[in-house]
């Protein structure tokens, strides 16, 4: 899960973490005010939303007088902000985040993930604030300096002094730049994050250190714990399509291709995708349905996919193991049903009740194209496609 | 022979009255020799009492004096599981195999951390489990798509193990031993390790490696295979078509900061000599013309 910049500012701030003052707004009213209170001469006018790159694609402006707040909060809201991370279509902005400016002597970048070869949470520092960390690992990989955090002790200050002193931060700022990596340190294992970045850290020209940009997303697995993270969820920010297949239980994830499908796995699914992908097709979601699906679930499932514009074909491939696959056929049959099927549907089936879910589908009287195994179920889910493409058009 | 368990593992179930528990063990059970190889089940609360049969414990520790138990395999909620692990760690256990879902990343960096030095192995969390076919099945995988043989299987998705296992018995060929060592970033056994099994053990001649996107573990494997294996492999990733920075179903499917694509996963272990395919319906035939 993510949240927004302003809601992981406030978390860094309870974990000592210092960042600008500021407020959000929904409103260029709320903006107006928000820089009154906050005070000049120098505002930043933000952009929130979950999407990086934010700046580049006109998101962040600066403004030096209560006129450019206006004007700044004005052109930024309800804007249709358009960064590397939001696809072509961008991403709606419906809040705004209004900040005093600061005095920037040196951008740094902070960060911290979770390594899986160590199995230990490991804290990246460099001297290269601002600029995207893959293109300093990339091409000035001694510029990133790392710590892999012992889980049983934490991380200490002898850890933490030589990578400070290596980023460029003074000696009089070193207990600044302990409380900081310390305090995320601290978030990142009590709110169950998956990955955090401060990006730049800003050494102030008075010697502070503060965060001038927040990044936090949060594992899935453990938000049952935290109630008070799942409370900052904006769906604004997500595909509805998502969020409607995680109420049914399903595992999905839209795409840009017109072949829909439905499998049982993550791991075939990926394989299922990339078999379309093979024969010439375009997969248009991931979707897992997982080892307990029911008849219900198929349909909305079915649902979801059709919902899809251009959608020009399914694909369901299933591999019967605890999950049966007459089951699936009665799911599969009765959503096709249900839903008004219009485009063609290819049906592979394997493993437990092979023989009765054929049946099933065979007796449906339904259109359904059968396959034998992922190789013939992609090639002919392809060439359905390709045919109903061609007739459409 | 196989790897990680035979008909000589005494293997009991943690969770052994939810649901799931309840319908694995029994469905192991009925699998070949699965009703002399397990031996019993552990809930706290239920101690002294029997699952069909089998005598649930308090404790793992309690259940392995009692029974002689090398083995547990979990089906506890992902709020309880790694603590579940711990305590079969504790007890020091061959073996511990965790089918759980869904448990927090931080959980299992600190039961990874305190496993260090101990003598128990971790296979899972967020698998399949294993099989050695004609002898035990411990996990939720359909026993009966499996042959005994000589061909190992290794994977991170349970179902596509099934597809890889499906084509080789149609091909008839049989397994050693198949194992699912899970979708989650932080786990226990990883490909290389169960690649070093396979290597040793005798009735094995040649592997399948299924990997998918997300970390570095199938180019780590890679890597020891083109120095060690005396044993053809041959290999299928997949998510050659998933976008970066979107979860696969599987916590640890991710590719993040342009790394851990399967591109990059296949040209590594081309390079290190194995054979692989971007076409998922012929692992089978990809094997076969190894051998």
């Amino acid at each position: 899960m993510n949240i927004h910049e302003y809601q992981a500012k406030e978390l860094l701030r309870n974990y000592g973490v210092a960042t600008p003052r500021g407020q959000v707004a929904f409103s260029v009213d709320e903006a107006m005010a928000a820089a009154q209170t906050l005070g000049g001469p120098v505002w930043v006018v933000k952009a929130q939303i979950h999407a990086g790159g934010r700046g580049k694609g006109g998101g962040v402006k600066l403004a030096r007088s209560l006129d450019e707040v206006r004007t700044c909060a004005t052109a930024i809201l309800g804007m249709q902000l358009v960064t590397h991370q939001t696809g072509p279509a961008g991403q709606t902005v419906r809040r705004i985040w209004i900040e005093e400016g600061a005095d920037i002597r040196k951008e740094l970048y902070l960060g911290m993930v979770v390594d899986r070869v160590t199995q230990r949470v490991c804290l990246m520092a460099s001297s290269e604030g601002g600029m995207d960390i893959e293109e300093v690992a990339a091409h000035t990989p001694e510029r990133i300096h790392k710590i892999f955090v012992d889980p049983g002790t934490g991380l200490t200050d002898a850890e933490c002094d030589p990578v400070a002193r290596a980023i460029g931060i003074p000696e009089a700022a070193l207990p600044a730049a302990r409380a900081t990596f310390k305090g995320l340190y601290k978030l990142f294992v009590e709110c169950d994050c998956s990955l955090a970045e401060i990006n730049p850290l800003i050494l102030s020209g008075d010697g502070r250190v503060i965060a001038l940009d927040a990044k936090l997303n949060f594992d899935d697995n453990a938000l049952f714990r935290h109630p008070e993270i799942v409370a900052l969820r904006d769906l604004d920010e997500e595909d509805p399509a998502e969020i409607e297949a995680s109420k049914h239980g399903l595992s999905y994830i839209s795409l840009d291709g017109d072949i829909g499908c439905l499998v049982n796995g993550a791991g075939l699914a990926m394989a299922t995708m990339d078999v379309i992908k093979l024969y010439g097709g375009s997969p248009a979601n991931f979707l897992d349905v997982g080892g307990g699906a029911t008849a219900e679930k198929v349909t909305e499932a079915f649902k979801i996919m059709l919902d899809r514009p251009g959608l020009h074909a399914i694909l369901v491939n299933i591999f019967g193991g605890i999950m049966k696959c007459d089951t699936i056929a009665e799911g599969v049959v009765s959503a096709a049903r249900q839903v008004r099927l219009n485009v063609p549907l290819v049906v592979r089936m394997k493993g437990t009740n092979e023989d009765l879910g054929k049946k099933i589908i065979a007796d449906s009287g339904l259109p359904i194209i059968a396959a034998d195994n992922m190789a013939q179920a992609g090639e002919r889910v392809v060439a359905a496609a390709r045919s109903q493409n061609t007739a459409r058009s | 022979m196989s790897i990680l368990i035979n008909r000589h593992s005494r293997v009991i179930t943690q969770g052994i009255t939810g649901k799931t528990g309840q319908f694995h063990t029994r469905t192991s059970r009925d699998y070949a020799e699965g009703r002399s190889c397990f031996v019993g089940g552990v809930n706290p609360s239920r101690a002294g009492q029997d699952f069909e049969g089998l005598p649930i414990f308090g404790t793992v520790r309690e259940a392995k004096e009692q029974t002689g138990a090398t083995v547990s395999v979990i089906y506890v909620p992902p709020p309880f599981a790694a603590a579940a692990i711990d305590e079969a760690v504790e007890a020091d256990l061959d073996l511990v195999i965790c089918i759980t879902e869904g448990i927090p990343v931080r959980d299992l960096i600190q039961t990874r951390y305190k496993m260090r030095g101990r003598r128990t192995l971790l296979l899972g969390p967020n698998c399949p489990g294993v099989i050695t076919p004609g002898e035990l099945k411990i996990g939720i995988m359909p026993g009966h798509i499996h042959k005994p043989g000589p061909i190992g299987v290794v994977s991170r998705s349970g179902t596509l193990t099934y597809e890889a296992v499906g084509q080789l018995t149609e091909l008839g060929l049989g397994q050693s031993t198949a194992v699912g060592i899970g979708g989650d970033p932080v786990n226990g056994l990883k490909h290389i390790d169960v690649m070093r099994m396979f290597n040793d053990d005798p009735n094995t001649e040649a592997v399948v490696m299924i990997g998918e996107i997300g970390g570095s573990d199938e180019e780590t494997a890679a890597q020891w295979i083109k120095e060690n294996m005396r044993k053809p492999v041959v290999g299928f990733i997949a998510g050659v078509t998933a976008p970066p920075g979107k979860r696969m179903g599987h916590a640890g499917a991710i590719i993040s900061g342009g790394k851990g694509t399967a591109q990059e996963k296949l040209a590594v272990m081309e390079s290190c000599g194995i054979k692989v395919t971007r076409n998922p319906a012929e692992m089978g035939k990809l094997l076969k013309s190894v051998l």
